[in-house]
């Protein structure tokens, strides 16, 4: 194992500078709205520095902290997914000709992202999208596009929110693979280790420091803590078989009394893919533009077949919802669909908790 | 022989005339639409000819006067496929609040110098409560790309994109932060059908509901948000009791915090 090395705070825009280098947009963690966004960064000063998120059921809000770090919050609304996953976008373009029609592919993103403070839900979020997107009989040209070129920096968390449960999906708080580069933050700056040829590569154009062993033990701690300090639980790794056999259970009538059936929580959620393609002719008739967007398995598209809506109730959409993600998910993908991130929690409107409906769900 | 283009009316009703406006903002695209189809009745912009036969109807205002029942059941006479753009056409429209008020009675007296002109229903109801509907673009106004994208999968037979879903939806999509979570707004987008492209939410503002209840409210949860948020019963009955004031479950809702403020 190499030794651990150490990139003070005071050296971070060296890493966005190494990254702009190579060719990449670099996508970093913002303070803003009243939230932590991924977005667009050129310069270290534009991180989160000092801020601290307080995130419950339905509430989430950021605060000036005390402390001197950058990443001593948990997640924002998303992360990854609108970056490989495009909430919105063109898929092709057929027009008119004299002898028939032509049909156009939208062109494929170019851009390589490369996106700071990854956290470990959003890794095994991503392994569970790429597996969706990439791996099965059709690959998406449109997510492998972005996916493929896209470079990871991993930021272990050290400051869950109390809407975390990763520790017990067993997704995080640690990144563990698929990561370039992994960073472990301090009060003075972070431990950071490479996960990949291109990360190495990385590292050595940055000036570092030898970790010192209090340092790599003290990154260790805040990990620990992370996981520790975590007061939510799913209860359970595979609840396929008995969410299954609680179908008619009366809590989804009780929780369907609060749900707004605002999808919020699936298009929060890292890991929900689904999508709806919706035709726009021109109003000339020369042509039509096919496209795809974000769908909710709580929206009437979802379930409306030929004539007949399947699940007309909210108790019906939000168990369709649970059981996917909990239960059916293990069959399709070989685990569980939450991987503990706690979004769908905190932007609930109205602060429905998975793990408290799943806890409820079990009894 | 040259086949004869599709000919279309735009009529209006009780309204205030902003929902037509997005034929007349459309710029070029409306250029194009008065070359792909016959204009035969848009009084705003024009062409006078309400009993035409046309192919497609379009309809803004709410049936409100006497004599609007007569009109509206010619246009549908006239028309082989029916379109309401708009609040008021969809839902009843604003003037709607006057629906199921005791007092309603005796405002058109204090409202207008010479009251003896004014002729009015006791209620304001949308153009489905009196005939057949093909299709209801909800909004308040409606957009260019909503009428215009309407108008042209109808002349090209594919159904058009007129989605219930709610303004949530739209509002992630385009990346906002949620103000309902984020500053405690009481925005009425998880019921609201969007529309708008989320409009409001995206400025900070919350959602005041302009495009009506979305396909699936939970508008009694809503309420109740509202409540623990801190707006009293007046403040909730408002937020339901605005531009689709008519249109379930805001009505009964709306109706359930008015009568318990």
């Amino acid at each position: 194992m190499p030794a651990s090395r150490f990139l003070p705070h005071s050296a971070l825009q060296s890493l966005l500078d190494a990254l702009t280098a190579r060719g990449y947009a670099v996508i970093a963690p913002q303070a803003r709205d009243g939230c932590i966004v991924y977005t667009e960064t050129r310069h270290a000063d534009e991180l989160p520095w000092g801020i601290r998120l307080e995130q419950d059921p339905g509430s989430s809000r950021t605060i000036k902290g005390t402390h001197r770090q950058a990443f001593a919050w948990a997640n924002g609304p998303q992360a990854l997914k609108p970056l490989v996953f495009a909430p919105s976008e063109p898929l092709w373009r057929i027009s008119r000709q004299a002898d028939g029609y032509a049909v156009k592919a939208a062109e494929t993103p170019q851009r390589p992202l490369a996106v700071i403070g990854v956290r470990a839900c959003d890794l095994a979020a991503l392994a569970i999208q790429d597996r969706h997107f990439l791996h099965g009989p059709y690959p998406d040209p449109r997510y492998g596009a972005r996916r493929e070129g896209m470079l990871l920096v991993a930021v272990n968390c050290t400051h869950p929110a109390s809407t975390c449960f990763c520790a017990s999906t067993g997704d995080g708080p640690e990144a563990k693979t698929d990561f370039d580069l992994a960073l472990t933050e301090l009060d003075d700056g972070f431990v950071i280790e490479a996960g990949s040829a291109e990360g190495e590569q990385i590292l050595a154009a940055l000036p570092l420091q030898d970790a010192r062993a209090a340092q790599v033990e003290a990154a260790a701690a805040g990990i620990r803590h992370a996981a520790e300090s975590q007061t939510r639980a799913i209860p359970g790794r595979n609840l396929r078989d008995a969410l299954m056999a609680r179908l008619e259970h009366p809590r989804w009538q009780e929780v369907a009394q609060r749900c707004l059936a605002c999808g919020n929580c699936t298009m929060v959620c890292p890991t929900c893919f689904c999508h709806a393609e919706t035709e726009q002719p021109e109003l000339d008739g020369s042509g039509s533009l096919h496209s795809r967007e974000w769908d909710s398995c709580f929206g009437e598209r979802h379930g409306y077949i030929h004539g007949k809506q399947l699940r007309p109730e909210i108790s019906q959409r939000y168990r369709q919802w649970l059981t996917h993600k909990l239960a059916s998910w293990h069959d399709q993908f070989g685990r569980s669909g939450c991987v503990g991130c706690g979004r769908c929690i905190a932007w609930c409107p109205v602060g429905i908790d998975i793990t408290e409906e799943a806890a409820a769900l079990l009894k | 022989m040259k086949a004869q283009r599709p000919r279309i009316a735009v009529h209006k009703f009780a309204s205030c005339d902003g929902c037509q406006l997005a034929f007349l903002n459309a710029g070029e695209a409306l250029l194009t639409l008065a070359q792909r189809v016959e204009i035969l009745h848009f009084a705003e912009a024009g062409w006078l000819d309400p009993l035409a036969k046309v192919d497609i109807a379009f309809v803004e205002g709410s049936i409100s006067a006497p004599h609007d029942i007569e009109r509206i059941r010619a246009v549908r006479e006239s028309a082989k496929f029916l379109v309401t753009i708009g609040a008021c056409a969809t839902a009843g429209g604003l003037q709607a609040l006057r629906n199921g008020v005791k007092e309603a009675a005796g405002w058109v007296a204090d409202i207008y110098a010479s009251p003896q002109y004014i002729e009015s229903l006791p209620e304001s109801r949308p153009v489905s409560a009196h005939v057949k509907v093909d299709l209801e673009i909800w909004g308040c106004p409606v957009t260019i790309e909503q009428v215009l994208g309407a108008t042209a999968s109808l002349l090209n037979g594919v159904t058009p994109v007129n989605p219930g879903e709610p303004v949530c939806v739209e509002c992630k999509r385009r990346g906002h932060a949620c103000i309902m979570v984020t500053q405690n707004a009481p925005c009425m987008g998880p019921v609201t059908r969007t529309g708008c492209g989320a409009l409001c939410p995206g400025v900070g503002r919350a959602c005041y509901g302009c495009f009506g209840p979305a396909e699936l409210p939970n508008a009694v949860s809503m309420a109740k948000h509202f409540e623990q948020a801190g707006l009293d019963k007046r403040e909730v009955a408002r937020r339901f009791l605005f531009i689709t004031s008519a249109a379930q479950p805001f009505a009964d809702v709306g109706r359930h915090y008015k009568e318990n403020e």
